[in-house]
């Protein structure tokens, strides 16, 4: 059992107490003396060429205090992708400017070209709407297939609409090829995975405010990854150096992939401050976040599975479309590649894999990661297609997946897709999985629905993800223009109390509790004694933030070699108290004792002694009780799962409703299961929102259908039921010190196929030969794949 | 402009708006109650709702001058008198029912509205009340659950933390 307030326990969240009581300091909520308005000004169409923008009733408007236009920043830098893909011929990928505001052209609609500054909102308002800007409309580029094959180009300079052309692993591909023509079958199957707006409730946000007098910026911005912006803004965009520039990430409102980027406003506002001398602030409303946010997925494609007639598999190869939109976002060339191709072996001792992928640039808004990027799309090919051939081989869904499983004892696997799994258990999710259906139950549930003149289908899943990223050695040979450790300092105070400075940031994640109770659990204290400080970069170490869920299994993983740290060195400090060798000391709950003897002191004891070093052994020790560890991971960490989905299907209207939900998650160790069940939850029904109602579109002028929440369909309480999660007895990552695998993306990555699957089970057992629908599964789509069946 | 005077928490306040100032705006800006949240310009979300008159309002489909005299809560008057959390809040925290924390002031507020009328929701009952608060993190489970313990009915059988 675990310690009370320690590893293991659903200790309830510190942050919530502010949250709760209105007292969260969100960035829209900041308001200094003295701060003014920045509204941007955003292309109304697709494609245009810009010749002319007349700013000048704009500047005699009342309360404007500044206009800015594309032509203010030719000369910095741009924003540049953090990921160097080379294509299959060896040629590196395509990487036109992306600027702070379009300039000579606008790529999508919501593309930034001006922005005002005035007193007030209202005023910077209406000043924007008398910018005169002449801009010729050319078709637009929408289709990703008719952009490859058009000589439209979204950037001219490039003379081509394909930014690379990717093959993963591009030495495996004759032998894939060979293995499927010689296969006793195989199961083709063309799918959308369909573009999402992440929809973090709070929309992006940022002030800008410059000193003159040290020449310094401060930038508050609703960031998952301050040091990450901080570094983009100071290298490549502003060339502001880094000790001139604060980046703060105060709290911030959900982010699951939209706010790891550093977007053009954020230059816009630090830009601003320092022309009008006043803090800048911008903030967007919820269409601005619809037509400017990263979007995620947008995928087409075509996936093969090669196998015996027994159901072994020989292979898969896939072939993909890979929109990333008008320009390239940080991470939009890493999340179609090796956040998606090195998936695509599945939890499967399949012995062959080709991913070929086509990056494509549209106007559209820029596509980059959002919850699980790239192994949701991984899953749902392989999880699609698998469903589909067990239909056809008149399998099992669970045998086939069975027979195919990598066993526990075949860890650590090397996959065919170029990973190296550390652990897993997929039979043993599986089992849990099917004991919690209870198979024998569910045709009594089917019965039920059936007299009720509804269809009921199970539908089943199993995944495995890459995340706690990653290997900084591992991802520089792949293309990665960053490290990917992490950061901590671990701050003995005085009186025994602790500050610990985090890289990660965390926006929901529960970082201020549960990583107290880690460092709390080490050191034998109150984790109430331990507070955490993150977001800020003049006060944490450089670490690369919060996303692919990496918090706990990297940075966590830097705070635990910290406080050893902390521990190796006060072990000194007390043997010194004690009159003993550092060695002839042990530190358990809390205290240093010399071994053998009751002599002792306690861990607050040796601090006070650390600051008030009187009687010290100051040319062996130094005062002070405060250590930083960098940690780079090994490996990636594999967090693995077994979902069930059961659906009821209105065969006269095609709704689908969700009965049941059951995830059977592998985290490895679970630090605080109360958090880590609600990050579950939350993930699932995101990939049910995928599944059932989420769907970005763009009609063929490249105007945004569903910019609203009147358009855009988010999943709302009465959509869904409870969600049955189990997320006990993980096997343990390999690797770091805390065995934890990481939480915040199996939710979403392991959801979307397994409501299609019972879905498509439904209409199945009601005699429709369906054997696939694109998501998302409306009733209007359900209803005509019924129809044409 | 027009002058405006409401009691807001409890206590009575005054302001000069505009015509067109919503209720949320003279809130957030010029009462510095920041807890009411703006997610959306289409009064889809609910992170804004507040009470005004013991009704439940989306703070963003009203204007600031529409609410001249009435008698206005905010998230920020629901703790209890000594400052501890009321029952819903603590609801809230002990069954994990917010993350990210933006959505949350309007939850709690819909959340008060509900169990005012019908103090023993059904699961039900709750989620079709919750049509109009959007939230993005918990996908409601821990909301749903914390509302209906917050009404004193057990939520130990339901599925899982």
């Amino acid at each position: 059992m675990p310690k009370d307030g320690g590893i293991g326990a659903s200790t309830t969240r510190r942050e919530d107490v502010r949250f709760l009581t209105g007292k969260g300091n969100y960035t829209a909520d900041i308001n200094a003396y003295g701060t003014t308005t920045a509204i941007f000004v955003r292309s109304t169409v697709a494609n245009g060429v810009i010749k002319s923008v007349d700013t000048s009733a704009a500047a005699e408007m009342p309360g404007v205090l500044a206009v800015f236009t594309g032509e203010d920043f030719v000369e910095v830098g741009g924003n540049p992708a953090g990921w160097l893909i080379n294509s299959r011929d060896g040629e590196p990928m395509k990487e036109p400017k992306r600027p702070v505001l379009a300039h000579g052209k606008v790529r999508h609609v919501g593309d930034a070209y001006a922005a005002v500054i005035a007193e007030t909102e209202q005023q910077a308002r209406d000043a924007a709407e008398e910018i005169i800007a002449d801009i010729e409309e050319l078709p637009a580029i929408i289709d990703m297939a008719a952009a490859l094959a058009s000589d439209n180009y979204v950037h001219d300079e490039i003379g081509t609409n394909q930014c690379f052309d990717w093959g993963w692993i591009e030495d495996n591909r004759a032998a894939t090829d060979e293995a499927i023509k010689n296969a006793p079958h195989v199961t083709t199957l063309e799918l959308v995975n369909n573009r999402l707006v992440p929809n973090a409730m709070e929309p992006r946000a940022s002030i800008g405010t410059y000193d003159a007098a040290g020449d310094s910026y401060l930038l508050q911005t609703t960031s998952q990854n301050p040091h990450l912006t901080r570094l983009l803004i100071s290298a490549f965009v502003m060339g502001i150096p880094e000790n001139k520039l604060t980046v703060i990430a105060p709290d911030v409102g959900g982010g699951f992939g939209s706010k790891i980027y550093h977007y053009g406003e954020e230059a816009l506002v630090l830009a601003a401050a320092k022309k009008v001398g006043r803090p800048v602030k911008w903030v967007a409303d919820r269409s601005e976040s619809f037509l400017s946010d990263a979007h995620g997925r947008d995928h087409v494609t075509k996936i093969e599975l090669a196998c015996e007639k027994d159901g072994t598999f020989i292979a898969f190869r896939t072939e993909t479309l890979a929109n990333v939109g008008a320009y390239l976002s940080n991470f939009s060339t890493a999340t179609p590649t090796f956040l998606h191709g090195t998936l695509m072996a599945g939890n499967y001792t399949v012995p062959h894999v080709y991913v070929n992928l086509k990056a494509v640039f549209t106007n559209t808004a820029p596509v980059d990661a959002y919850r699980g990027a790239g192994r949701p799309e991984a899953t749902y090919s392989l999880e699609r297609v698998i469903d589909m051939a067990a239909r056809e081989l008149g399998m099992d869904p669970i045998a086939l997946r069975r027979k195919n499983f990598i066993k526990p004892d075949q860890f650590p696997f090397a996959s065919a897709a170029g990973l190296e799994y550390d652990s897993g258990n997929y039979d043993a999710l599986m089992d849990k999985m099917e004991a919690m259906v209870d198979r024998k139950a569910f045709e009594e549930r089917r019965k039920a629905s059936e007299a009720k003149g509804m269809l009921r289908g199970l539908g089943i899943n199993a995944y495995v993800e890459a995340c706690g990223i990653a290997p900084s050695n591992l991802v520089g040979v792949l293309g990665s223009r960053v490290g990917l450790y992490d950061a901590a300092t671990v701050r003995v105070n005085a009186t025994g109390n602790l500050s610990v400075m985090v890289g990660a940031h965390s926006h929901g994640q529960g970082h201020e509790t549960v990583f107290p109770q880690i460092v709390g659990e080490m050191l034998g204290i109150d984790p109430a004694s331990v507070d955490i400080v993150h977001g800020d970069t003049s006060k944490i170490p450089f670490g690369m933030g919060t996303y692919g869920s990496r918090s706990l299994a990297v940075c966590g993983s830097a705070m635990v070699r910290a406080t050893e740290k902390i521990i190796a060195k006060a072990k000194k400090i007390a043997a010194h108290m004690l009159e003993a060798s550092a060695d002839d000391v042990d530190f358990t709950d809390g205290q240093f004792t010399v071994k053998g003897t009751d002599k002792s002191v306690s861990f607050g004891e040796v601090a006070l002694k650390a600051y008030i070093p009187h009687g010290y052994p100051i040319e062996d020790i130094e005062p002070g009780l405060e250590e930083t560890a960098f940690y780079d991971p090994a490996n990636f960490t594999y967090p693995s799962g077994a979902y069930a989905c059961e659906v009821e299907v209105d065969p006269e209207t095609g709704k689908v409703t969700i009965e049941r939900f059951t995830a059977c998650d592998d985290f490895g160790n679970v630090m605080n299961p109360m958090i880590v069940s609600g990050q579950v939850h939350g993930g699932v029904v995101q990939g049910i929102g995928q599944a059932l109602l989420e769907n970005t579109t763009y009609d063929e002028n490249g105007q945004l259908l569903s910019a609203s929440y009147m358009d855009y369909v988010m999943p709302r309480a009465d959509d869904l039921p409870f969600i049955a999660v189990d997320h006990e007895d993980g096997t343990p990552c390999t690797h770091n010190p805390l065995g934890a695998k990481g939480c915040g993306e199996g939710g979403a990555i392991g959801s979307p196929p397994t409501v299609v699957n019972a879905v498509i089970d439904a209409l199945q057992s009601g005699g429709k030969n369906v054997t696939h629908i694109d998501m998302p599964l409306t009733p209007a789509r359900v209803w005509a794949a019924m129809k044409n069946a | 402009m027009a002058s405006v005077t409401m009691t807001v928490n409890g206590k009575s306040v005054s302001g000069e708006v505009e015509g067109r100032t919503l209720m949320s705006d003279f809130l957030r800006s010029d009462l510095r109650l920041t807890g009411t949240h703006i997610g959306c310009d289409t009064s889809q979300c609910g992170a804004c709702v507040i009470h005004v008159n013991g009704e439940a309002v989306k703070a963003c489909t009203m204007f600031a001058v529409e609410a001249n005299g009435a008698e206005v809560a905010t998230i920020e008057g629901q703790a209890n008198a000594d400052g501890s959390l009321n029952v819903i809040q603590q609801a809230f925290q002990d069954h994990h029912g917010l993350q990210c924390g933006f959505c949350t002031p309007g939850m709690v507020m819909s959340a008060a509205a509900l169990l005012k009328e019908n103090p023993k929701p059904t699961e039900g009952e709750v989620r079709e009340y919750l049509e109009g608060n959007i939230c993005r993190c918990t996908g409601y489970h821990n909301i749903v659950k914390a509302i209906m313990a917050a009404s004193g009915q057990d939520v130990s059988a339901i599925a899982a933390e």
